[in-house]
């Protein structure tokens, strides 16, 4: 086994180990500064997951968080170097989790915050605005038989627990959450999006979700707001629509990719 | 040959396209918390340096800022993940984007680490030790002449913060570097927080390490805080954890080495436990300060033309 394998291995090692080879001027274990380096990578990654899950991480406090995460960081070690979305496998992480069980929802709620980072670094597109669709809006077969390529930045979750409210709740200003309002256990939909530089996560009704998704799979409009309606007859298409194209939502019309299924 | 009082010292056998085009005077390491407050404000600052693996996403904030900052100010690319010190061959997909990111931002120097941080498809995130001899000094230098053929331009190496040495080892780390630059090409980045934190751990002088290194590679200079720890023998253990501001010794170890190398780029690096803008720019400041100083000293023996 090469020199270096041993060093990456011992630097994960649940059990403090340390390689051989090493020294110290003054003949000290260097087990004891070889300790240094195994603290290095795994706080560093710990700390590279804190950022990207604070709501997770207040759900559950830090030092269960920090304990699941050093965990985490020992199975699910980076692949890359680029850290920017490292952990976006936590959430499936917490699914299998036994500690975490208690917290049905907080998986998906992980899944929310891996989804506002990558948005956050999503690649940038200029978007349409209303004046390129003045057009198709006069035309409706026209219209239905589009399709639309959306934000880079833009995803889709559907929870069957409240992601969007306790998210939001944890966006206090002054850091303590109000969840007296919020019923974890009533599903709800999130629309991730980047506007300009800003991440917005706002709830949207389940039939808009799906529309939205039927959208960035590659459906025509028509396709998808036919879906939505049959889902939920109070749809308001005007509404979604108008909310699309004032987010920035879409960048370019397409053929469209997918027949309904 | 007439050298400038205000250059640094010529690059001496060194191929003739310079390591750094950054001024020599103090930077600021761009930390996303003040990226407004540059942009609002346009400090009067020598250069900004950044990880390039940060930056290395598709698009969002981080290129939207860098992207404004760079059209005001020098930037350095400063790469963490490369792993040149590894057993393994480097990265092909990294360097690809490392090229991208170079290309892209044009910036005025790049440097790298002699240390390693992947192996076996994993990533440690720290900047790893390797025994110096002459397999690691093979493996080195055809990786340092892998990433300037590809990135086409010189890199500058940072000497390492080290915590523990190796049996296996036959060469001083200075002889190793010294080596590496003949070699390669390369320029020196010399990190003088990370000299006093590696003399410290290995009771070294850090006044004789630094004379023992190719100074006329030098190309640009870090300086950062550390934090202390003690090893199982209770002498101390200093840690480089870049989230103090500078310590004295190290500004006396920076003056000393500037004595020998007059002005360079000088970076301020923070990357914990991050101060408010106008700290670090302080610090860059006080670098300028030292340089100035050191040259108004050495002026009358420089002739200026």
């Amino acid at each position: 086994m090469s020199a270096q394998r041993h060093f990456a291995e011992a630097v994960l090692a649940a059990e403090p180990l340390c390689p051989p080879g090493l020294m110290a001027w003054n003949g000290s274990d260097p087990a004891r500064r070889f300790a240094v380096y195994r603290n290095n990578v795994m706080v560093s990654l710990i700390d590279a997951l804190a950022d990207s899950y604070p709501v997770t991480q207040d759900l559950v406090g830090e030092e269960f968080f920090r304990a699941m995460a050093r965990l985490f960081v020992r199975t699910h070690p980076p692949r890359s170097p680029v850290l920017a979305l490292y952990g976006a496998g936590l959430a499936e992480f917490i699914e299998g989790f036994a500690p975490a069980a208690v917290l049905p929802y907080l998986a998906d709620v992980a899944r929310l915050e891996m989804l506002r980072v990558q948005a956050w670094h999503a690649a940038d597109a200029a978007p349409l605005g209303l004046a390129d669709f003045a057009a198709l809006l006069e035309n409706a077969p026209a219209l239905a038989a589009t399709g639309f390529d959306l934000h880079p930045s833009l995803a889709v979750l559907r929870s069957a627990h409240a992601v969007v409210s306790l998210w939001a709740a944890h966006q206090a200003q002054d850091g303590t959450p109000d969840l007296t309002a919020v019923d974890p256990a009533l599903p709800e939909s999130a629309l991730v999006l980047r506007i300009g530089i800003d991440v917005e996560i706002r709830r949207i009704p389940c039939a808009t979700a799906q529309f939205i998704l039927h959208l960035q799979q590659g459906l025509a409009f028509g396709a998808a707001a036919q879906f939505a309606l049959d889902t939920e007859p109070a749809f308001d298409l005007p509404a979604v629509l108008g909310m699309l194209i004032c987010g920035g939502a879409i960048i370019n019309l397409c053929q469209p990719r997918r027949e309904p299924a | 040959m007439t050298i400038p009082a205000n250059c640094r010292p010529s690059q001496g056998d060194a191929p003739a396209f310079p390591v750094t085009t950054l001024p020599a005077r103090g930077g600021v390491g761009l930390k996303p918390e003040h990226f407004r407050e540059i942009l609002d404000t346009a400090p009067d600052v020598g250069f900004f340096e950044v990880h390039a693996e940060n930056y290395m996403v598709d698009g969002g904030p981080f290129h939207h800022y860098l992207g404004r900052i760079r059209q005001r100010h020098p930037i350095s690319i400063h790469g963490v993940g490369l792993s040149i010190g590894g057993e393994e061959p480097l990265d092909a997909a990294h360097l690809d984007r490392l090229a991208a990111l170079l290309a892209r931002y044009q910036p005025e120097s790049f440097s790298e680490h002699l240390a390693w941080s992947s192996h076996g498809g994993v990533y440690l995130n720290d900047l790893l030790p390797a025994p110096y001899h002459v397999g690691t000094l093979a493996r080195v230098c055809a990786h340092i002449d892998h990433v300037q053929e590809r990135l086409q331009r010189r890199m500058l190496l940072e000497n390492p913060a080290t915590y523990v040495e190796f049996a296996a080892s036959t060469m001083a780390e200075t002889d190793f570097i010294g080596e590496v630059v003949r070699r390669t090409g390369c320029g020196l980045l010399l990190d003088v927080n990370n000299v006093h934190v590696a003399s410290v751990n290995h009771n070294r002088d850090p006044r004789a390490y630094i004379r023992a290194l190719p100074l006329k590679a030098v190309g640009q200079i870090h300086l950062a805080g550390f934090a202390r720890d003690i090893d199982a023998a209770g002498d101390p253990l200093l840690i480089d954890s870049h989230d103090a501001p500078v310590a004295q010794v190290v500004w006396d170890l920076y003056a000393f080495a500037l004595d020998l190398l007059g002005p360079l780029p000088t970076l301020i690096e923070r990357d914990g436990d991050i101060p408010v803008f106008p700290v670090l720019l302080a610090e860059a400041q006080r670098a300028d300060r030292i340089m100035r100083q050191q040259l108004a000293a050495t002026a009358p023996a420089e002739a200026c033309a």
